[in-house]
């Protein structure tokens, strides 16, 4: 435990860091996300196109080599550290998982509530916005928890492009401590600081939102 | 009363599960804390009549994995093999060298896990490392030095002392502690690996790359476009790293490091990878 004590203070740098990615992370995967999914359901065939094609493309090239490309390559032309060009890899490689979760929400909403709300004069944005989302939302809760914490996760990514995360600083300790096995405890520690509690917050809304129905 | 009672029944569920899993995490570090402690290496590779070297992967000119037959090759491989076949004649016991792949911040556990039996991985010999481990002597003469890009004007690490620059290293390596000695205001960018470093430098995350002079002119060959600037600012020879107190293994290694010194063997390795190197004079580094 003294190996926590003398490295308290980059512990919590890495911490703070990637609470931040996660958070930023997270925001933008879910507007990204509800986007491209209303994209792929729209009537118009070329907007289906585009959705599927973002959501295949992020969905399945591994992490690493999205963010080593942002890294690496994106940041020949546009300049950014490690953790920005790891936490814009985060948010679309997430997003594309969100995407699709919220898809399968929006479709497993009865096909008579977007009729009625149309009957009612609604337009398709109003009845999207204020009928089927909602609903939608409710039903991908449980597997929207899931992408969120396996978002904090990934988020370990920029210890691979110097994004100063919980992951890097837990290497640099190991490497100067050569405690590697105590210092990886600590690490798990730290995220389960993070995923512990927002996996029980999901659930608990989980439980409120069924009886609210 | 019977929700709140469940839900007070989930918490404590949830924290008993969380402090047995620490609990057991911890109890393992012990249980392999004292595992590592009484295994004589001389005497398991004599019994297995291999030894296990771990040797780098992504090192040009001492290390670097071909990746057509996924064997490692260079002058750290080349090393091991004459060791391993020196070792087995002074023991008497027929030996046959087998690598496995590490990296800066892998080898140390892997030695204590027994993992591998040594390491011949360009590791510098530093008083903080020979608490944990045992080193023989050393088998190659190396010094800090930075590779920066041609135009960039840096001249030497004193002139990168400025926040504006940053200076690219990898996780495990004594690069990042020296580099804070010379370049105090400089930030460090800390990457897995050399290959992964050199990409960073070329895609501007950094100006320089520092390490050691001898692993740098590996990918000065490579790139011409970069040089290596203003010498060496520290000494840091290598050595050859076994677990901690195994003294018969390494008192074993020394001699056979000696005695290829002595025959010759060691000098027609180092002319075989370091003679084509530009800009450097591999006769200094020749044992005398």
């Amino acid at each position: 435990m003294s190996l926590l004590q003398n490295n308290f203070p980059t512990f919590l740098q890495g911490f703070g860091y990637t609470l931040l990615s996660s958070i930023i992370a997270l925001i933008i995967s879910m507007i990204l996300g509800t986007f491209f999914a209303i994209l792929q359901i729209l009537p118009q065939k070329w907007a289906q196109k585009i959705g599927n094609v973002y959501v295949q493309v992020f969905r399945n090239i591994p992490l690493l080599i999205i963010t080593f490309f942002f890294f690496l390559v994106v940041a020949k032309v546009i300049p950014m550290n490690g953790f920005a060009a790891g936490t814009i890899a985060l948010s679309l490689y997430t997003s594309a998982f969100i995407a699709e979760t919220v898809r399968a929400g929006i479709l497993s909403v009865d096909n008579g509530q977007m009729e009625g709300a149309r009957a009612n004069g609604l337009s398709f944005g109003q009845s999207m916005r204020y009928i089927i989302l909602p609903q939608a939302f409710k039903i991908a809760l449980p597997s929207l928890g899931n992408q969120f914490i396996n978002l904090v996760k990934n988020s370990s990514i920029l210890a691979f492009v110097g994004g100063l995360d919980l992951m890097y600083q837990g290497n640099m300790v190991a490497a100067t401590t050569f405690d590697t096995f105590t210092t990886y405890i600590v690490v798990a520690i730290f995220y389960l600081v993070i995923t512990l509690p927002l996996s029980y917050y999901m659930q608990n809304l989980e439980r409120r939102l069924k009886h609210a129905a | 009363m019977e929700k709140a009672k469940k839900r007070q029944f989930g918490i404590i569920a949830t924290i008993v599960l969380a402090a047995v899993i620490v609990l057991g995490l911890l109890w393992a570090t012990a249980a392999a804390k004292q595992n590592e402690e009484h295994q004589d290496t001389l005497q398991r590779v004599e019994k297995l009549g291999r030894i296990v070297w771990g040797v780098k992967s992504d090192t040009k000119l001492f290390g670097l994995m071909n990746t057509k037959t996924g064997i490692s090759e260079g002058f750290d491989v080349d090393i091991a093999k004459a060791l391993t076949v020196q070792i087995s004649k002074q023991t008497g016991v027929p030996l046959s060298a087998e690598f496995v792949p590490v990296s800066s911040s892998s080898k140390i556990q892997l030695l204590k896990n027994t993992n591998i039996d040594g390491t011949v991985s360009t590791m510098t010999i530093t008083p903080e490392r020979e608490k944990i481990i045992d080193y023989t002597n050393q088998y190659f003469d190396a010094g800090q030095s930075i590779l920066v890009k041609k135009d960039s004007g840096i001249k030497s690490i004193k002139d990168m002392n400025a926040s504006k620059y940053t200076v690219i290293v990898v996780v495990g390596t004594t690069a990042a502690e020296e580099t804070k000695k010379f370049a105090p205001k400089a930030k460090i960018l800390a990457v897995q690996d050399y290959a992964t470093g050199m990409q960073a430098l070329k895609a501007g995350q950094g100006q320089a790359m520092s390490t050691d002079n001898a692993i740098l002119y590996g990918f000065a060959t490579e790139n011409p476009d970069y040089q290596i600037v203003g010498g060496t600012f520290t000494h840091g020879p290598y050595g050859i790293a076994f677990d901690n107190n195994q003294r018969p293994m390494v008192k074993e290694t020394n001699k056979a490091l000696a005695t290829i010194k002595k025959n010759g063997v060691y000098n027609k390795l180092i002319k075989k990878w370091f003679s084509d190197v530009p800009g450097l004079d591999w006769h200094e580094l020749e044992a005398k």
